[in-house]
């Protein structure tokens, strides 16, 4: 379980203090399928940066699992990222020149207690297989097409079975077909291992396929905007 | 993360760019290269110094009398007779921790003759049957003379390879007749070739006695010249030998020569020139001075407070000295070669910089997933570190290739020095460690947001 309060961000530019988050309470259980939607500048990023504990809040309490996450420092939240949040990006971000097993194995390298090779092997098959890719998994991401990338991404955040999934605008750099499979394969994984999805979107489409969207505006949350947006576009 | 892991991860960066890899190398493979051949060249000639000096016999105190003056003229040392042969073994009997071997030392001089064959030595010397040992000569046939003939005063001689082949050309010596100062010896042994001294005198040039036959046979020995030259008081006493100088006073008119020659002196034959002593390897010849200075003025009986009436001198001084020289020529040289090194570290640095810069991406996705300050910190420096050893392994063979054609092409010896691969290869690793900690550092000072969106 995620649970926001009072979260502000403040960036400091100079003399000028830019306020980017103004105050998020926001409460997410486990196993949900959620989107995080807005405009650009309407701190979505920051947001789904706190979230992912890539950034510390300016203010506020945040807990994931009932642990306070705001004091952490950076090689504390290096391993909370490592063990329970998984990362989809739009850019795929995959190692170049590095074959799509190997790139589903590399967060597996970081992980505490260390496991042994043959063990994140033998795990990072399973995911592959999982996405479908078995057959290509000694090819380079050079190799592979966009949507083919993204589903290594998936396997690959998934390598620490995390509890929680964050994608950063998953589908933004794939096209429509592709990006309804991708959406697939996150409904499929929230729905059947019970993993908590957060998709960050700005692209109603996509913002459809998840259960509930977020709205956000101007550094606030827009409550129930979505739910109804959501609830027409599933029609 | 595991450093296996870790190695392969670097290994595979490195590997994904070889010829960047390959230049970025090169600097350091051309340092350790430089550094491992000068080592090896600079061994090689200082082995080649020590091998010539230990010929001259290493690790041998020289203990000769002081100087002594009369009427204000110094004799310069080893002027006093002070020196017995009792010395000499009064030394082994009481250091024997320190002292392998130790001989009494005559010289003499002369003219020797052989058939229709004359010929004048550089040196007549005389020792116990330790000594050439001592003085590192080896019996190449024939043999050394014994404990008993030196007892004896036995009449025999070993000669060295300039006088065997002077004296008796193409014919075996052993068992031959040489008349030394027309007192007739046998050879029975020729000693191995030594060649020339560090001061180009030929050692070959010699024969060596028991130094009881100089001392009661040979007229003319050394010691009666170093001692009258010495002073009075022991004029008297040597003059005795001088009983076969044709200026001498005969004594007993009449009496045969030859026989009383033959029989041993009595008086004062046993004061020696010089005494040399073999240190026991490992033991530093300071140190058996130090335990040898009590045992002689003890047998001197010296009162406390009485200046030494002896001299010691560690000959290893001079090879020291020597082998210092070339020594400080290779280290010059090797501070340049590391210069050469330092550029090469520059030129790693320079590469780990853009490397850090061109995987920002990676960085940022590898904290994504959860790698900490101190992984990214630690795999940049892997490699760097890698990189380097690599370097330093290539330039170790390239080293060792550009000796062996010097070696081959000039003549120049080379001695494969082991300090010098651990040397290189650690120096290496440090140059790595160096010049790949600020790009590290700088890779894991990263914001994970900021290097997710670099492009």
């Amino acid at each position: 379980m995620i649970e926001l309060k009072d979260i502000t961000k403040v960036y400091h530019l100079g003399e000028i203090d830019l306020p980017v988050l103004k105050g998020i309470s926001l409460r997410i259980d486990d196993g949900e399928f959620v989107s995080l939607t807005g405009a650009s500048g309407s701190g979505k990023s920051t947001l789904m940066n706190i979230l992912g504990c890539l950034d510390r809040p300016s203010s506020g309490e945040f807990w994931i699992d009932g642990r306070n996450v705001a004091g952490l420092n950076a090689n504390q939240r290096a391993r909370l990222r490592n063990q329970r949040i998984g990362f989809v990006f739009q850019n795929f971000n995959l190692l170049a020149r590095t074959s799509a097993l190997e790139n589903v194995m590399m967060p597996a390298y970081y992980y505490h207690p260390a496991r042994s090779n043959s063990e994140i092997r033998a795990r990072a098959l399973e995911l592959i297989e999982l996405v479908g890719l078995k057959e290509r998994m000694h090819h380079t991401p050079a190799q592979l097409s966009g949507g083919q990338q993204q589903r290594v991404a998936i396997a690959r955040s998934l390598i620490n079975n995390p509890g929680i999934l964050l994608a950063d605008e998953p589908t933004g750099n794939l096209d429509s077909t592709t990006s309804v499979e991708v959406m697939n394969m996150f409904r499929d994984l929230n729905r059947q291992k019970g993993i908590t999805v957060i998709i960050v979107t700005h692209d109603p489409k996509t913002a459809a396929f998840t259960d509930r969207a977020i709205n956000m505006s101007d550094g606030l949350i827009l409550e129930g905007v979505s739910d109804e947006l959501s609830a027409t576009l599933k029609k | 993360m595991k450093i296996g892991t870790l190695l392969v991860t670097c290994l595979k960066a490195l590997v994904r760019n070889p010829m960047r890899a390959a230049l970025t190398v090169l600097g350091i493979v051309i340092g350790i290269a430089a550094v491992v051949a000068i080592m090896e060249i600079g061994e090689g000639s200082k082995k080649q110094v020590a091998d010539k000096f230990s010929s001259m016999g290493t690790n041998v105190v020289t203990i000769s009398g002081a100087s002594v003056s009369t009427a204000g003229v110094s004799s310069g040392m080893g002027g006093r007779a002070s020196l017995y042969a009792e010395d000499s073994e009064a030394l082994m009997r009481e250091c024997p921790q320190f002292v392998k071997a130790a001989s009494p030392v005559v010289r003499a001089s002369g003219q020797v003759i052989v058939g229709n064959q004359n010929w004048s030595p550089r040196s007549i010397m005389g020792g116990n049957e330790h000594y050439l040992s001592i003085e590192g000569w080896k019996v190449a046939y024939g043999s050394s003379f014994t404990r008993q003939q030196v007892n004896e005063a036995s009449r025999v001689c070993v000669i060295g390879q300039t006088i065997a082949k002077e004296l008796y050309a193409d014919t075996d010596p052993i068992g031959q007749d040489i008349r030394i100062k027309d007192v007739v010896f046998t050879v029975i042994g020729v000693l191995e070739a030594k060649g020339a001294d560090g001061m180009g005198n030929d050692q070959d040039d010699c024969i060596m006695l028991p130094w009881t036959s100089i001392r009661t046979r040979l007229m003319g020995a050394s010691g009666s010249a170093t001692i009258s030259k010495g002073g009075a008081a022991n004029s008297a006493s040597v003059s005795s030998t001088d009983t076969f100088s044709t200026s001498a006073v005969n004594f007993y008119p009449g009496c045969d020569l030859q026989p009383y020659a033959n029989a041993p002196h009595p008086l004062r034959t046993r004061t020696v020139d010089s005494i040399a002593v073999q240190v026991i390897d490992g033991k530093s010849p300071e140190s058996a001075m130090d335990a040898m200075t009590p045992v002689l003025r003890r047998q001197h009986e010296l009162e406390p407070g009485v200046l030494d009436d002896f001299n010691m001198r560690d000959r290893s001084q001079f090879v020291k000295m020597m082998t210092e020289t070339t020594s400080t020529i290779s280290s010059l040289l090797i501070a340049v070669a590391m210069i050469s090194l330092v550029v090469g570290g520059v030129g790693i640095m320079n590469i780990m910089m853009v490397s850090v810069t061109e995987r920002t991406r990676e960085i940022g996705l590898r904290m994504a997933v959860g790698a900490r300050p101190c992984d990214i910190m630690w795999q940049f420096l892997l490699e760097a570190v890698l990189l380097c050893t690599i370097g330093g392994f290539i330039g170790i063979a390239m080293g060792r290739l550009a000796s062996s054609i010097v070696s081959e092409q000039m003549g120049w010896p080379v001695s494969s020095s082991v300090s010098a691969m651990v040397l290189s290869v650690s120096v290496a690793a440090v140059i790595g460690i160096v010049f790949g900690w600020y790009p590290a550092w700088k890779g894991s000072r990263l914001d994970p947001i900021d290097a997710l969106r670099h492009e």
